[in-house]
């Protein structure tokens, strides 16, 4: 399960648009636990999320609670918001970053409770919930310590 | 397809216009088309087949309409970003081959400038876990340049390279939206938007219209003006390889071989090359994965004048979408460049001798997320 912060957030929480099939990610990650799905005939575990597996098409699929854990594999500090979501509009710095979560995927994301100057690929980070009301958004954290940057190889499998 | 039977651009038009407040465009789809069918001695009357790239306030049913088009029998209404004009070509070519239609008209307007609107978001897949981040055009560009400098050593330097030689090109243009010769060392001061994106990283925002006629062999032997001929033509969409995405490659690694194939012949065969360039890593990666360097080489590629008309592989001698002309999709004005440099009609300045094949690609959507690919080879007409 990850941490939930409800106060002090720096940045937005957007309202997803929540489509029908996706009610049970979202309610998961109302009480802090990210779901990633994952193929029964594959086993491919899934990103975007979808109960679908675009990797062999099948629809047999359920699933599986992220460890939380992850590496940064590329970042971006916006100085300025401008984002596609207006929320965003008056905002920077802030920091949006793909990181691999240990189980396989690459995933869009913010990291937070960071200086924007000492975010680096290969540093490892940690899931956190922003939750505001019934909205949620999943971020991620600089780990401390001594175990703290991995060398990121890259290449897609 | 094409190469076989054969189809020829034998009309192009660019605006002059950079910044247009009191034209929509619609009517601005209106000027380019009649002036590139001028440009090939044809008229409305002659049109049998028509593609546009669908915008806010002109979508191609409503278009063709506003043109006057009575005769149509194949139209195309692809939407792949920027890109989509350079899909559409090829689409047009093979239906040209099969007989399907004779005069294709292909057009490009926006008006990004002036009216920028509102992104059209509706409900997509990715939005949930996308947009709500806080990404951005210039964003999305920066997670792809930042990645290619970790895993190829890429600098800021290299990157401003490639700005820098679209503006030596464009001092040469009388239209483009920036006149003056850029350093290297003005990129690298500019404002730092997107690390490790700088402003002068970005193309320019521009209004623009653009358009290009295809006909088949018998139409052209009519004409009394030189024609480009489509030798190849190749498309492809590449996403997020299923939540696994590899930022240092586009889709022009894909159709880049294919393009060659149809066309037989090679990157060392190529004479002039209009990159897309939205952002200054996209021409980078592109000409990597198009073969004209080896994967990672790039910036060492575009450092020191490479991409420059006098250069190893010239590229964008309009001054591209970094300096001459951007308007939210740039595809057009691409392939517009191409057809100057194989006619032999672009600025003498820039003029590259004896140009017999040249090479468009276009990259639509977003290099940080996912994007619509299409390179497109041209020749002399007797190629
Ligand atoms: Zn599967």
């Amino acid at each position: 399960m990850l941490e939930i912060v409800e106060d002090g957030l720096n940045l937005p929480v957007p309202p997803p648009q929540i489509q029908p099939e996706m009610s049970v990610f979202w309610e998961a990650l109302r009480v802090g636990e990210l779901l990633l799905p994952h193929c029964r005939r594959c086993e491919f575990v899934v990103w975007s999320p979808r109960p679908y597996c675009p990797k062999c098409g099948s629809f047999d699929v359920d699933w599986v609670s992220a460890s939380g854990d992850g590496v940064v594999y590329s970042f971006t500090v916006n100085r300025r918001g401008k984002g596609f979501n207006k929320k965003y509009q008056e905002i920077g710095p802030y920091i949006v970053a793909y990181v691999e979560l240990a189980e396989g995927p690459r995933i869009l994301t913010n990291i937070v409770d960071a200086d924007v100057d000492s975010v680096e690929i290969g540093v490892r980070v940690r899931g956190v919930v922003h939750r505001a009301g019934d909205d949620v958004i999943v971020r991620f954290r600089p780990v401390e310590g001594e175990s703290a940057h991995v060398d990121s190889s890259g290449g897609a499998p | 397809m094409s190469s076989k039977g054969g189809a020829y651009i034998v009309g192009a038009y660019e605006s002059p216009d950079r910044v247009i407040p009191d034209r929509s465009t619609a009517q601005l789809t209106a000027e380019v088309a009649v002036a590139a069918l001028a440009d090939a001695g044809l008229t409305m009357e002659d049109v049998d087949g028509f593609a546009c790239t669908a915008d806010l306030d002109a979508l191609p049913l409503a278009m063709s309409e506003y043109l006057g088009l009575r005769n149509l029998r194949w139209v195309d209404t692809t939407m792949t970003g920027g890109s989509s004009p350079l899909v559409q070509l090829g689409h047009a070519a093979a239906a040209i081959v099969r007989g399907q239609c004779e005069v294709v008209l292909i057009t490009l307007a926006q008006r990004a400038r002036s009216a920028p609107g509102e992104r059209n978001r509706g409900f997509n897949p990715e939005g949930p876990f996308e947009e709500v981040y806080g990404l951005n055009t210039m964003g999305s560009y920066a997670l792809a340049a930042r990645r290619h400098m970790y895993e190829f050593g890429t600098t800021s330097e290299q990157l401003a390279w490639v700005k820098a030689s679209a503006s030596l090109h464009a001092q040469h243009n009388p239209n483009a939206f920036i006149q003056r010769p850029i350093t290297v060392e003005e990129v690298l001061d500019s404002p730092m938007l997107s690390d490790p994106l700088h402003r002068l990283d970005s193309c320019v925002v521009t209004d623009g219209a653009g358009a290009v006629v295809v006909v088949s062999p018998a139409v052209k032997a009519r004409l009394n003006r030189v024609g480009a001929k489509v030798l190849g033509q190749a498309e492809t969409v590449k996403g997020t390889d299923l939540g696994r995405v590899d930022l240092t490659y586009t889709g022009a690694r894909f159709t880049g071989p294919r393009a060659f194939e149809e066309a037989g012949i090679s990157p060392s065969d190529i004479d002039y090359a209009s990159i897309y360039d939205s952002f200054t890593i996209t021409v980078i990666e592109t000409i990597e994965d198009l073969g004209f360097c080896e994967k990672g080489d790039g910036g060492r590629f575009v450092a020191d004048g490479g991409l420059l008309a006098s250069g190893r592989l010239p590229v964008n001698t309009d001054g591209g979408g970094l300096c001459n002309n951007h308007p939210g999709k740039g595809g057009m004005m691409r392939l517009i460049e191409a057809v100057r440099q194989v006619r032999g009609e672009t600025t003498p300045a820039v003029q590259v001798p004896d140009c017999e094949l040249v090479l468009v690609h276009g990259t639509g959507g977003q290099l940080g997320t996912r994007m619509g690919s299409s390179t497109v080879i041209l020749g002399v007409e007797d190629a």
